[in-house]
Order: structure tokens, then sequence, then C-alpha cells
């Protein structure tokens, strides 16, 4: 286990300065949005009413103490009201977020159910039909924007051949087709790679070995390729994991799914700031609190990677 | 670990008949692009109707080559009758205007702290690294998000956030390039006889790293163009009245139903750019620069 030790207060600490850079980079943005306080009252109050929310909200006081008095509420996930919900924005983040790890973890499983068997039949019958057709999928797959394949998805799925809702959260039917859309970009990762990974074993000597000794071909290919292609797809699915949460923003509001990313949009139109800052927040949380575990995971699986 | 598989997986040798239908989508490609590049030059000229112009008479017509005004509408008619066909030509220069301004952001921003922190080294370096780690364990998206929705949007706001969101990889290109240099006796030699940082890197640092930096550029105008889409898509990017093709596709979205041509158009053309100028970036690195695979 030599190594683990620095390897894991390295990664502690860039995540730690990542999440402070985040919440720097909301302050600013925030000091830079002008003063709140007229959108929190009537326009017509008197002035001595906006000296009093002013000191209220702090913002009285110099910027560096202002800093730090928003590093602090922010440690304790206080961001303040909603102005749109009338509640701790904490909360409404909370409410929504149910909805956003459902999506993303249908999101992520039905990538792995539809990528895996894909990669490796495509490795395994190279260069046959199937192999070009998927791996042409996939790279479109890659490159599309995600909003167009849900806008596509719809038209198609719902609209001309109607099967699946096009949108809301009611029953399995309704997260098929936003699961399909957030998972596109990971599913047709996980597929190139898992054909990389699993075309790089049935090269090894061992391998030759196996189908030497008479070993027959599904064996070969179930047995011995597959374990030993499982750590770099392993890892490469973890890493696509977090890239989901970006890509949740546009998926939920192609389909009004009631998550954590159109939660951020609406409240951006409602000029909500409290509850936009505490969703950037909590996501950047989420996402580098993702990443450290699929670092860790990995930094345990292979010990080459501690030193980099 | 990943890089070495890419790579891998690139290097085996193409059957001869995937090389030639390779070279015909090359060739497929390299002419869409120009198209697009004159589209978005020559938009006045080419464009057979006025892309804002509304019209309550010709609304959601289906392409057509005689519409009710008497005028071809070759992809329909938008929700105010505005012909999608021009809107998606001039939907090409927002798009290219955003994309390359905003990788030429990216570039100067990235190149300069890239510079700066391999001829500078020690706590330059390490905070200008850094910076660049915790960047890229975040998803840009929500903060660009954040940025504009309190700044509001505008072109000079998209460009710079969706340019700052892509300088890590040419700074880490330069750094590493400029500590190889660094180490070198010839670069010892050139400042004993006088010679500033500035002629070094004219003169050695900028020509070894023209083609990663040229790859770098094509894979980011890729990425620039989708986020442009995407930010539209969701209302915090273009505005309307001007066209956009993720703005475009946004306001089809309701009309889906009745009218598909509004959203499919502008997507279609953005998904193929996006596809075909990813392609390219692929094909430059691995005809130029090898070592850049995977990352």
């Amino acid at each position: 286990m030599r190594g683990l030790l620095p390897f894991l207060a390295s990664r502690l600490l860039r995540a730690a300065i990542a999440l402070w850079l985040v919440s720097t980079v909301v302050f600013v943005v925030m000091r830079l949005s002008g003063d709140p306080v007229p959108l929190l009252l009537p326009s017509d109050a008197p002035a001595s009413e906006f000296a009093r929310v002013r000191a209220e909200l702090g913002l009285d006081r110099s910027l560096p103490v202002q800093y730090a008095v928003f590093l602090g509420h922010v440690m304790h996930g206080d961001f303040g009201q909603s102005l749109h919900f009338r509640q701790p924005a904490i909360r409404v983040v909370a409410d929504y977020l149910p909805a956003t790890f459902e999506l993303g973890l249908a999101a992520f499983a039905l990538a792995l159910l539809v990528a895996l068997p894909i990669g490796i039949v495509s490795a395994v019958k190279r260069n046959s039909v199937l192999d070009q057709a998927t791996m042409g999928l996939a790279l479109v797959g890659q490159s599309a924007p995600t909003f167009f394949i849900g806008i596509l998805l719809i038209l198609i799925v719902s609209l001309n051949l109607g099967l699946l809702p096009t949108s809301g959260r009611e029953g399995w039917q309704s997260l098929v087709l936003p699961a399909l859309t957030l998972g596109a970009f990971a599913m047709a990762s996980i597929a190139r790679l898992t054909r990389s990974a699993v075309l790089e074993v049935l090269r090894a000597d061992y391998i030759r070995t196996a189908r030497a000794k008479g070993v027959t071909e599904a064996l070969v290919v179930v047995k011995h390729t597959l374990k030993n292609a499982a750590v770099p797809i392993v890892t490469i699915t973890g890493l696509q994991f977090g890239t989901l949460l970006g890509g949740a923003v546009v998926t939920e509001t192609v389909f009004a799914w009631p998550g954590i990313g159109r939660l951020a949009i609406q409240s951006i139109y409602n000029r909500d700031y409290p509850v936009v800052q505490c969703t950037v927040f909590i996501s950047a949380v989420l996402f580098i609190v993702i990443n450290f575990v699929i670092d860790l995971i990995y930094g345990l699986l292979d010990p080459r990677v501690r030193s980099g | 670990m990943a890089s070495s598989i890419l790579a891998s997986a690139r290097a085996e040798p193409a059957p001869p008949s995937r090389a030639r239908r390779t070279r015909g989508l090359a060739i497929g490609g390299a002419v869409f692009v120009a198209l697009l590049i004159v589209a978005a030059l020559a938009a006045p000229v080419i464009a057979p109707a006025d892309p804002i112009r509304q019209s309550l008479r010709g609304r959601l017509a289906a392409p057509t080559l005689s519409g009710a005004d008497g005028r071809a509408h070759l992809l329909g008619t938008d929700h105010l009758g505005r012909d999608v066909f021009s809107r998606v030509i001039y939907g090409a220069r927002v798009s290219l205007l955003v994309g390359f301004a905003a990788v030429i952001v990216g570039g100067l921003v990235g190149a300069t702290l890239g510079l700066l922190a391999g001829f500078r080294g020690g706590w330059t370096d390490s905070m200008i690294m850094t910076l660049a780690d915790a960047q890229l364990a975040f998803p840009f998206i929500l903060l660009a998000i954040g940025i504009i929705a309190v700044l509001g949007p505008s072109f000079p706001t998209l460009i710079v956030v969706i340019g700052l969101s892509g300088w890590v990889t040419y700074a880490r290109v330069l750094r590493s390039q400029v500590l190889v240099l660094r180490s070198r006796e010839f670069v010892d030699a050139i400042h004993a006889l006088g010679g500033s940082v500035a002629r070094v890197i004219a003169r050695h640092v900028l020509p070894n790293v023209l083609s990663s930096l040229v790859v770098i550029a094509t894979l980011e105008l890729a990425r620039a163009i989708v986020l442009e889409a995407t930010l539209s898509f969701l209302g915090l990017g273009v505005q309307p009245p001007t066209p956009s093709w993720g703005g475009m596709v946004h306001e089809g979205r309701e009309y889906l139903d009745s009218a598909w041509w509004i959203s499919t158009a502008p997507g279609i053309v953005l998904m193929l750019t996006s596809i075909v100028v990813s392609r390219t970036g692929d094909w430059l690195r691995d005809l130029l620069d090898p070592t850049l695979r995977g990352e």
C-alpha cells in the first residue's frame, strides 16, 4: 500500500481547492450582479428601509468581511432565502435532488447495459457490418449536442411512434427518453473504449495460447478476455459518471424533468439568485465528491495511478 | 491508462476499403466546412429572405417551393413566418463567430498562462496548474450558467465564458514545451548572448507546438460551437431575434408536433458541424501530432 496516503492527501487537497475556487467564483459573480436589495423591496420603500435590509444582509460591511461571512455561511449550507419559494434555498435544492439522482442512475445503468455488449461484440466481430454501424453511431453519439439528441428522440419516439411520453416524471415510461438522452455520450464513450480494451486483450499472448489449446471462442471471450479488460472499463465508466451531472441541466430542461438542473434554469428566469448559487455549489460538491471517490477506488485498484 | 487504450485503438491498421472511405469522408467534411464558411461570410447574398422579417400569413409553412407569399421556403417557415433556410444560414454566422472568437480567447489566455507557468516555475507554476486542475474537476457548464445568469447574456460575455472554459489544454502543452526547452543548453546560450524571452518563445517554443495548437484549436472549435448552441437553447446564449442554431431548436420545440422542420433543420446542421469539426480534429491529431492522442 505504499504511496496510498500521499495520493489520498493530494486528491483531497485538490478537491478542497476546487470547492474553495467554486465558492469564490460564486461570491464574485454575486457581487458583480449588483445590489440585490431592490429585488427584495417594493420600489416605493423608504430609504431607511433599504438601509435596514442592506445592514441585515451584511452588505454595508467591507468586501473582505462579506467574503469571510459568505464562506462561513456556505460551510453551513446557508445560501439565504429563495425569493421564489419563500424557504431556505438549500431546502429547495434538496427537494429537487432525488429526481436528478434517479435520472442520473437510470442514464448510467442504461448506458452500461447497452454499451458493454455492443463494445464486446464489436471487438470480437471486428470490421463486421455490426461493428462499423455501431461504432459509427457511437462517433455520432459522442459529438452530437445532448439537447438535440433529446429533441430527436421526442420527435421520433414520442410524437411519430407514440411510444413514450414527451415530458414529466410519472412512471418508468417517462424515465426512458431522458435517461437515453443523458446517457448517450457516456454510452458512446463506454462502447468505444470497451471495444478498444477487449481488442487489446484479444491480441495478448495468453489468448493465443488459450486458442491454441483448443479452448472454444466463447470461453476465450467470457473467461479470459472480459476479466482482463474489466479494469480500464470500470475506470472509464466511473469517470463518465461525473460528467453526467453537467448534462443533467440540458436533459432536464428538454424533458421538463423536475431535478436540480431544470431548477437552476428556472431560477435564473425567476431571478432567484440564492437558488441558482446553491444549485451551482451543490452540483460542484457532488461532482467533486464523485470524482474523488472514483480516484480513490482507482488508486486502490491500480497502484500505478498514485504516482501520476 | 485511458490514453494508451485510445492510442492503440486508433493505431490499428485500417483495411484498404476503410482507408478509401475515410478519404471520402474527409473530402465530404472539407466541402461541408467550406460551404459553412461561405454561408457565414456571404449570408446576405445567399439567404433568400431576411432572417428576422416576420409574416403572419406565412406562419408554420412546410418546406415548399411556392409558399403562400409566392416565395420558395426550402426549409419551411417558423412560428413567426420567418424563412428557416435563411435563418439557418445566418445562424452559421453566429456559430462560427462565437466559436472562433472563443477559441482565440481561450488560446490567448491558455498560451499566456502556460508560458508564464513554464518560464517562471515555482509558485506561479503551481498556482496556475492548480487552477487548471480545479477547473477540470468541475462541470464548467454549471459555472457558465451561473455567470451568464447574473451578468446577462451578450456576445462578449458568451465569448469570454466559452473561451475561458477551454484554456487548460493550451496551457499544458505550452508549459511542457517550455520545460523541455529550458533544460537545453542553447536556451541558456541565447540568454547569455542577450536574447530575450520573447525571442525564445517566437523562435523556439511556438514552432515546436504549432501542430499541437492547431489540433487543440480544432477540437476546441467543435466544443465551443456546441456550448454556444447549448447555452442559446437554454435561453442563456444569443438572444432573439438574432438567429442562432441552438435558439432555433428551442423556438421550434413547441411546434415539434405540427412543424418539425423548425427545430430539426438547424439541429441537423449543428450536429453535422459538430461531427465534422471534431472528426477533423481527430484526423489532424493522427496526422500531425500522435503524442496528443487520448488527451
